[in-house]
């Protein structure tokens, strides 16, 4: 069907957008990796030189740079687990009839569109505070003394505000693909006498095994990259206590002015997701073909 | 479908979900009661009912021009959707009715550009900016905004497009229609719904963007992210106010979301759950 001449004006449409997206990959990612080799500190931009591995060997022995590897890790894993989790009973309780369910999906999504400054600060102030937020509250309530979050336990602080963030999302694509089972089916197995732990386990689970991969998967490509809920509340600390790889990247670049050092991060980061990445690719590649 | 269910199970059920998405709605519902209390009774303890003041909205826009950064963040968000479409419509296009043997590698590939961890470039890019003078302009973050966004709009707009029927095409080209003719009066009305739902999720995802934003901006170009962000620096307390620029900068990119939740789905997961 397609002739020369729609073919030549299809690749002419497709242009801009393939050029742009090639530009702004490989512009900033060679200049990252000609950075990384060279010593350039802001500080003194007339003194460039050839660095070799030092960069790399710097980053690397750095006790910082092992921490807030470790802090990537935890921060990515426990989103992930508490939205996973909560994110399938979330979405089998919104799957049940319900008067409003409508209203309660709404107040269920909406921290998916708050933005992070806000998410954090919010979190932070009105509900954290240990003299006057709501869990203080609710805590000397009790008779309890108040948790002062940020300052005990400054990554777990994160990962929930994090997790608030994301369980919207979780849930809503999980409920999307509950709700695409098959009724019938559901009916049957309850007809055969399979009771409800049997019907999560063998048609459910099953069911749902593709969206909990792309949830994952998605949520992994952002939450390698949390920032602004770090900047905001601990500014990363105390010490680099709630440094993640991200965090630690960005101080290095604009608040110690060691381009060299930050570059050879940021060569560190592309690896890490590029790892996830190459997952990403294949669970979403293979739906292409259906 | 309709499964028969009594009545007291269903008032149970409802009730335990009520009460979950009350819990997480929690800490939006108390900020924005909270922007309508004074200073004091916002660290008075929990209390639901403001006196219901506006003194704080006043003072936000009076003392720190609130109006400016909205600006920013509508001009930055609206002109780098509409940028990003531009682009992206042709190229999801052609993608989308004359497919090659290499369509799926190429969005592939423009998916993995999103995949590249933003702190890796934020160097080249600062200095880039630097050197270009686009610091702090909303034009370098219209810019930014639209090459972050591009593979998700192309993709969105690729799986609507790819939706609408080939032989509608065919039919059309039987009757004469040229090329121009085809896509003015055939596939363009029927490709609107799937480019405004773009379009709305687009908005959505460059509002709330917060490393960019903040980082590549300081005052003039600063939109509501940064804005907020900087509240961060304890200068005293001053809860209510900053409620009532938190509820100003959520507010309508809430409402907006409420209504794209279902496209939501579709664009965040690249068509993988519909």
């Amino acid at each position: 069907m397609a002739t020369r001449q729609t073919r030549t004006l299809a690749r002419f449409m497709m242009a801009p957008s393939i050029l742009l997206l090639l530009v702004w990959m490989i512009v900033p990612l060679a200049m990252t990796l000609w950075f990384s080799f060279q010593n350039y500190n802001l500080l003194n931009p007339a003194n460039v030189s050839f660095a070799g591995l030092f960069n790399y060997q710097y980053f690397y022995t750095d006790p910082a740079f092992f921490q807030s590897i470790a802090n990537t890790l935890i921060l990515v894993g426990g989103v992930l687990l508490i939205t996973v989790v909560g994110g399938i009973l979330l979405a089998l309780l919104l799957d049940q009839p319900i008067f409003g369910q409508g209203i309660v999906r709404i107040l269920v999504i909406s921290p998916f569109f708050v933005m992070p400054p806000v998410a954090a600060l919010v979190w932070k102030n009105m509900i954290m505070h240990p003299g006057y937020g709501v869990l203080a509250d609710v805590a000397r309530f009790f008779g309890a003394t108040p948790i002062d979050w940020f300052a005990q336990h400054p990554l777990l602080s994160i990962v929930i505000i994090v997790a608030w963030q994301w369980l919207p999302f979780a849930t809503l694509i999980l409920l999307t693909a509950l709700q695409s089972l098959d009724g019938e089916q559901k009916e049957a197995a309850e007809m055969d006498g399979a009771g409800f732990l049997d019907r999560f386990r063998y048609l459910t689970l099953p069911h749902l095994a593709r969206a909990i991969t792309v949830v994952i998967l998605i949520q992994t490509i952002f939450l390698l990259g949390v920032y602004a809920e770090i900047l905001v509340t601990t500014n990363g600390g105390p010490g680099y206590a709630s440094t993640n790889l991200a965090f630690l990247i960005y101080r290095t670049a604009l608040l110690g002015y060691d381009v060299g050092g930050a570059s050879a991060g940021g060569v560190i980061a592309v690896i890490l997701a590029n790892v996830v990445a190459i997952f990403l690719m294949r669970a979403v590649g293979r739906n292409l073909d259906r | 479908m309709a499964r028969r269910v009594s009545t007291g199970s269903r008032i149970g059920w409802t009730i335990a979900a009520w009460a979950v998405a009350l819990l997480i709605f929690f800490p939006i519902l108390y900020a924005v009661l909270t922007s309508f209390k004074t200073e004091a009774e916002a660290i008075a303890g929990i209390s639901l009912i403001p006196s219901g003041t506006f003194e704080n909205y006043i003072e936000v826009q009076s003392q720190r021009d609130y109006f400016k950064p909205f600006m920013n963040s509508v001009v930055i968000a609206v002109g780098s959707t509409i940028l990003a479409l531009l682009v992206a419509i042709p190229a999801a296009w052609s993608m989308a009715f004359s497919p090659t043997r290499r369509t799926k590698d190429i969005l592939m590939w423009m998916l993995s550009t999103k995949m590249m961890p933003a702190v890796a470039v934020l160097v080249p890019i600062y200095l880039l900016f630097r050197d270009w003078s686009l610091l702090d302009t909303r034009l370098g973050l219209t810019v930014m905004l639209m090459l972050i966004n591009l593979p998700i709009v192309v993709w969105m707009l690729y799986t609507y497009f790819r939706e609408i029927p080939g032989e509608i095409l065919e039919a059309a080209r039987m009757d004469g229609a040229s090329l121009l003719g085809e896509i003015v009066y055939v596939l363009t009305p029927m490709a609107v719904p799937g480019i405004a739902s773009t379009m709305l999720l687009n908005i959505i995802l460059a509002w709330n963007e917060s490393f960019w934003t903040i980082r590549l901006s300081t005052t003039n170009a600063a939109p509501l992210t940064a804005f907020i962000a900087s509240f961060s620096s304890p200068q005293g307390l001053f809860w209510a106010k900053l409620s009532a620029a938190s509820t100003l900068a959520i507010a309508p990119i809430l409402i907006m979301g409420w209504f794209s939740q279902r496209q939501l789905v579709r664009g965040l997961t690249f068509g993988a759950v519909k």
